[in-house]
């Protein structure tokens, strides 16, 4: 076994899982058994890829060994009992043989919604999505949302019981149903990106893997719904707003804001792409709220520096947004913007508006925001106040160390 | 196919006080979707009010304790059901959607086959 067979099976299991797993589920017609076939074809391509050699194409190598096995499992199932029914699917037969397996269809958006489903909680739609779609493992899935592996293997196992018991089918929604189910798949993917974004907990700013994840689950739908503008507008946004990646954090690892972020390090062709899926996004109305979002991305991506932000064009995003997804949040990035376009008083009498929202009451962003404003308009006290609450409130190692060096630079 | 058992949950208050026209529209609004649905439904009922249900649990020593009222109080009470014929959970969910329930909603339960 050599490292390029490691490096090889480890680029198809991040990369092909969903379509393997999706495209076997289809014999299977249930989510264990298929599981268990996909990840015996990824241990079988370790040894036989050594021995023979890479195949041009893994993703059909992997799904011609797991669902020969499938196939196999198949045959000496009939005379065993079942513990769950089968997963409802459209009435194409099963095959019987592996010469009779229909060409691949692109089972993984049948997969996708079926994680996706509304029916399932969102914690679970998520937990299900990062597993069988991304194929990551349940310790993975536990570590990325912060619970413990046995909470998140409870969590994955009775979604997946519902999906048998209550018999969400394994299909893609007939078009009526599809823009509220879109709904649901794009608010996942998009969950998963800001987990990876801006990781709420710990040392790193980022979780890469979790970002890039959600990249390729936003260029999957893109691939399978070519002409869906949400998710256009979706991908959109994650490309102009990981265009800021490497920019976001110093050599030292220390937190660096979008002002002080050096723009010549931003990828213009990513930018490019991004502007051009937003435009596309953007074209229907009403413009979705990833569409304004995405929009909301490109002009800071555009602007040539901080200072020549086109602000006004920026809060007349957010008015946008605000009814399309009335969220404090957004009312909060509204009144930061604010800030910039009509200076910061504007922006504390936007903040001061927020103040006796539940929802922000614990949210750290407020505070330091206000905490900038003050410390603008040379209102210190209050501004070490105010940075002093965003820290209590803080618990990403980065961000703190951001808002400790603020607070040590009102007292130099 | 499928069995499911829709749920009709609603607040009892608010129904008596909808009045009389509100409440002709809702029966009318039930037959709709018997007629509509002759093919899918097996049973359905509307129930009394929660004020003349009456509980039965199993107390100590083989006894029972006789409550009056619901098992457990919700502002939105059980006030009828359908059992329903569904190939999987999008269409039970779509029947849910005709059932009028003006004051509350609908819960959806597989029903449980044993083999």
């Amino acid at each position: 076994m050599n490292a390029d067979v490691e490096a090889a099976v480890a680029d198809a299991h991040r990369r092909e899982w969903g379509y393997v797993l999706a495209a076997t589920i289809r014999v299977t017609g249930d989510l264990d058994t298929a599981e268990e076939c996909v990840q015996d074809a990824y241990a079988r391509a370790l040894s036989s890829w050594s021995s023979s050699g890479i195949p041009d194409r893994p993703g059909a190598w992997l799904t011609t060994v797991a669902r020969r096995a499938a196939l196999d499992q198949l045959r000496r199932r009939s005379t065993e009992s079942r513990k769950l029914p089968l997963l409802v699917q459209e009435a194409v037969p099963a095959p019987s043989d592996e010469s009779e397996l229909p060409a691949v269809t692109d089972d993984r958006l049948r997969l996708i919604f079926t994680c996706c489903h509304p029916a399932l909680a969102p914690e679970a739609q998520v937990a299900l999505t990062l597993r069988l779609v991304c194929g990551l493992t349940t310790a993975e899935v536990a570590r990325a949302f912060l619970v413990s592996e046995p909470t998140m293997a409870a969590r994955i196992t009775r979604a997946k019981k519902k999906i048998a018991s209550a018999r969400i089918p394994y299909r893609v929604p007939p078009l009526v149903e599809l823009p509220a189910r879109i709904d649901a798949v794009t608010t996942v993917v998009h969950l998963v990106f800001t987990t990876g974004h801006t990781a709420p907990v710990g040392a790193d700013l980022v979780r890469r893997d979790l970002v890039e994840r959600a990249r390729h689950l936003a260029r999957v739908l893109r691939t399978l719904l070519p002409d869906n503008t949400e998710v256009a507008g979706l991908l959109a946004l994650i490309v102009l707003t990981d265009v800021r990646r490497p920019t976001r954090t110093d050599a030292g690892g220390h937190l660096v804001l979008l002002p002080d972020q050096d723009r010549s390090a931003w990828d213009p062709g990513a930018i490019a792409e991004g502007i051009a899926l937003a435009r596309e996004a953007l074209s229907r109305r009403p413009p979705s709220r990833f569409a304004l979002m995405a929009a909301i991305a490109a002009v800071h991506a555009e602007a040539p520096s901080w200072e020549a932000t086109d602000w006004a064009e920026i809060v007349a995003l957010y008015d946008l947004l605000l009814p399309v997804w009335p969220s404090p949040i957004v009312a909060l990035n509204r009144a930061v913007a604010v800030g910039f376009a009509e200076g910061p008083a504007a922006g504390l009498a936007a903040l001061e508006r927020l103040a006796t929202e539940p929802l922000l009451a614990s949210y750290s962003y407020l505070a330091a925001a206000r905490a900038d404003f003050l410390r603008r308009l040379g209102r210190l006290a209050e501004a070490r106040l105010a940075y002093e609450e965003a820290l209590l409130l803080n618990e990403n190692s980065v961000e703190r160390e951001f808002l400790s060096r603020r607070l040590a630079q009102l007292d130099g | 196919m499928a069995h499911y058992l829709l749920l009709i949950y609603g607040d009892e208050q608010a129904l008596d006080a909808a009045g009389d026209e509100a409440t002709a529209a809702i029966l009318a609004g039930h037959a709709a979707f018997g007629e509509a649905n002759q093919g899918t439904i097996r049973a359905g009922d509307a129930l009394e009010h929660t004020g003349s249900a009456t509980s039965v649990r199993r107390g100590q020593n083989g006894s029972f304790v006789i409550t009056d009222g619901p098992f457990a109080e919700t502002k939105e009470a059980l006030g009828g059901y359908y059992l329903v014929e569904a190939a999987d959970l999008d269409e039970a969910l779509t029947l849910a959607k005709q059932v009028p329930s003006p004051f509350g909603g609908i819960e959806v339960r597989p029903i449980r086959t044993f083999d």
